[in-house]
């Protein structure tokens, strides 16, 4: 972006910022001359510091065993259908449309913002939480540097299908991947998808959202061609660094050997995981407060580094997802649980922590 | 103490001599001490090791030195280096404008292999023509002080489609350039994708072509937010008093900041 203008000072970076604060909704400033679209959800984008930075690559690593990686890749979509930026999905059902109607609807501005993450709380106390609700978005509006109407990031209610007229235009591309047997169709298809939003000097119009499921999926015809299926992403990501979208892409990493596995990492501007709980824990049950409303946990490998050089180092990798009243996906940071009083137990859960190969994996 | 201990890396790569050279005249200070010599920078997923490259830039195109970068970009794009190179204090348009530096995006490079018939390499040949002619086209000053960067090798195997036979042909050819005008080579590569090999014949033949080798690892503590990681600096060309070459390898802490990168020995921080 700063490429052509040859003498500027170390200024320049605060006043391009204030200079050009006219995002389109839905898109705000970020540091280091990004500009961030929101995950669409809330606790995801304050993790990674404002949202996904346009120009990148955002990898989810699924868990080959239970579609966690889906509640990401829909709020994502969601998110970009209200900002009603473009939208490309790629995956390897037959009819990639049709996921469309599985999409959550953003949840009306009533049920907002009296989240709140203790459930057995009485009305009562989500009614003073309703008074405040004022002060939250003007804390918001601050951050978010948006315009009065849409926010930023909304909460998308699990339950309730987005409504019809948010995909009905032309704006949502659909590509299945399972037709195709090579990539150059698919290739051809995505940069003139990009080509929609040519990155010029500080302004921005709009911002695309490119969604792809389960690139290596068995399905696809190229699954087996591991050097097709990279220098694909390498290509998606050079057309992502000049363009102003951003591009999420799951896949299930014990499709690939390890080696290969590494090479996508790499080509990941932010990579996440996403892991499902077993069913019947107890003895994670017993070392985690809220054990009961969790769904999975996420995985936070790899924080956004575009123009800087500087890594992000979160307080905590390892988020639990939960579905707050069933509705909304909420990401917490993992509580141990208070030790019961009981004389002893304390060295023997401990114990049990670091013996057991299963939560070994978990920093708290 | 601060200005010493923030060059543990140029130290070890041994960089830090131009002290010496400080009482004698402006060219033998103006000496590359890189020069001749191949640098090797392995990382891994949890932990960039693109500060270091960043570094050599900074140090290379620094006023002392006159040295010109040939910079061949997989990995990011001009603007990318440009920002972060100036937060560093070094302001890569205006070099590239005063011809100290080249730089050749090589994003959407892709090798022919894509057309399955030919088997020619004709992606990399075009590529160290247009470096060898970059190199010939200099003023006699700068011709002995060039250094050629790669970001990342890992992602030339990719645009190769694989043939890392390819890949090592180009990185021998431009080794030849060492000899042949007195060029730095440093490249970046990412370590953990060849960990799982049985034999990781590239990486290990990247390991014998390098005279340093930089390793920037995660502590085994995990990341912590004021040591960022560790490096491994292995330096083999040292010319000890008695000439005879000795390798050294030094180990040592880092964080990385905006506008430097602290160094430090492990427990010296508290």
């Amino acid at each position: 972006m700063a490429a052509s203008k040859t003498r500027t000072s170390s200024f320049s970076r605060n006043l391009s910022s204030v200079s050009s604060p006219q995002t389109p909704p839905g898109v705000k400033c970020g540091p280091n001359g990004t500009f961030f679209v929101s995950s669409g959800i809330p606790d995801l984008d304050k993790i990674l510091g404002g949202g996904f930075p346009l120009g990148s690559l955002v990898m989810v690593m699924e868990d080959a065993e239970a579609p966690h990686h889906m509640l990401l890749l829909r709020n994502f979509m969601s998110q970009g259908l209200v900002h009603n930026q473009p939208l490309l999905y790629a995956s390897a059902s037959k009819d990639p449309r049709g996921f469309l109607g599985t999409l959550p609807g953003p949840s009306s501005t009533k049920d907002d913002k009296s989240r709140n993450h203790d459930v057995s709380e009485q009305e009562k106390g989500l009614r003073i939480a309703w008074q405040y609700k004022k002060y939250f978005s003007d804390n918001q509006q601050i951050d978010g540097s948006r315009d009065g109407k849409q926010e930023f990031c909304n909460d998308f209610d699990l339950r309730k299908p987005l409504e019809r007229h948010f995909f009905s235009g032309q704006r949502v591309d659909c590509v299945s991947i399972k037709e195709s047997s090579n990539l150059n169709a698919l290739h051809n298809r995505f940069s003139s998808f990009l080509a929609q939003f040519p990155r010029n000097e500080g302004s921005i119009s709009c911002a695309g959202r490119i969604a792809i499921q389960s690139l290596c999926s068995p399905q696809c015809e190229f699954s087996n061609k591991d050097w097709d299926m990279l220098s694909f992403i390498r290509f998606l990501k050079s057309m992502l660094r000049s363009a102003n979208a951003v591009a999420v892409i799951t896949f299930p990493p014990s499709l690939l050997s390890s080696s290969f596995c590494k090479r996508w990492q790499h080509m990941s501007d932010i990579l996440l995981s996403v892991r499902a709980i077993p069913d019947e824990d107890k003895e994670l049950g017993q070392l985690l407060t809220g054990y009961q409303d969790m769904v999975g946990f996420l995985n936070v490998h790899k924080v956004s580094r575009i123009n800087t050089q500087v890594p992000v180092i979160l307080e905590a990798t390892t988020f639990s997802i939960k579905l707050h009243r069933r509705r909304f996906l909420v990401l917490e940071c993992l509580n141990q649980a208070p030790i019961d009083g009981s004389s002893g137990s304390s060295y023997g859960t401990s114990a049990s922590c670091s013996g057991s190969s299963k939560t070994s994996a978990i920093d708290f | 103490m601060d200005q010493r201990s923030s060059n543990l890396l140029e130290e070890a790569i041994g960089l830090d001599n131009h002290h010496r050279h400080q009482a004698e005249d402006a060219a033998a200070a103006a000496e590359w001490p890189l020069s001749l010599k191949v640098v090797l920078i392995e990382d891994s997923v949890e932990t960039s090791g693109s500060f270091v490259l960043h570094h050599l830039i900074k140090r290379a195109l620094s006023p002392q030195s006159s040295n010109v970068i040939i910079f061949l970009a997989f990995s990011q794009p001009f603007s990318h280096y440009d920002r972060l190179l100036r937060k560093l204090g070094c302001n890569l348009a205006a070099q590239r404008d005063s011809g100290r530096f080249f730089f050749f995006d090589m994003l959407q490079l892709q090798s022919p292999g894509r057309n399955e018939g030919k088997t020619s390499d004709g992606g990399f040949c075009e590529l160290y023509r247009r470096i060898q002619k970059t190199i010939a086209s200099l003023p006699e000053k700068y011709k002995k002080q060039v250094t050629v960067m790669i970001d990342d090798v890992s992602l030339m195997e990719v645009a190769a489609f694989g043939s890392s036979q390819h890949v090592l042909d180009f990185l021998r050819y431009c080794h030849t350039l060492t000899s042949e005008f007195g060029c730095s080579f440093v490249a970046l590569n990412h370590e953990d994708i060849y960990s799982s090999m049985e034999s990781p014949t590239f990486l290990l033949e990247l390991e014998y072509l390098a005279d340093v080798l930089i390793k920037a690892e995660p502590l085994a503590t995990g990341l912590a937010a004021d040591v960022h990681g560790q490096l491994t600096v292995l330096n083999r060309g040292i010319c000890n008093p008695t000439g005879s070459f000795v390798s050294k390898i030094r180990n040592f802490h880092f964080r990385v900041k905006e506008n430097t990168v602290d160094y430090f020995y492990p427990g010296s921080r508290t």
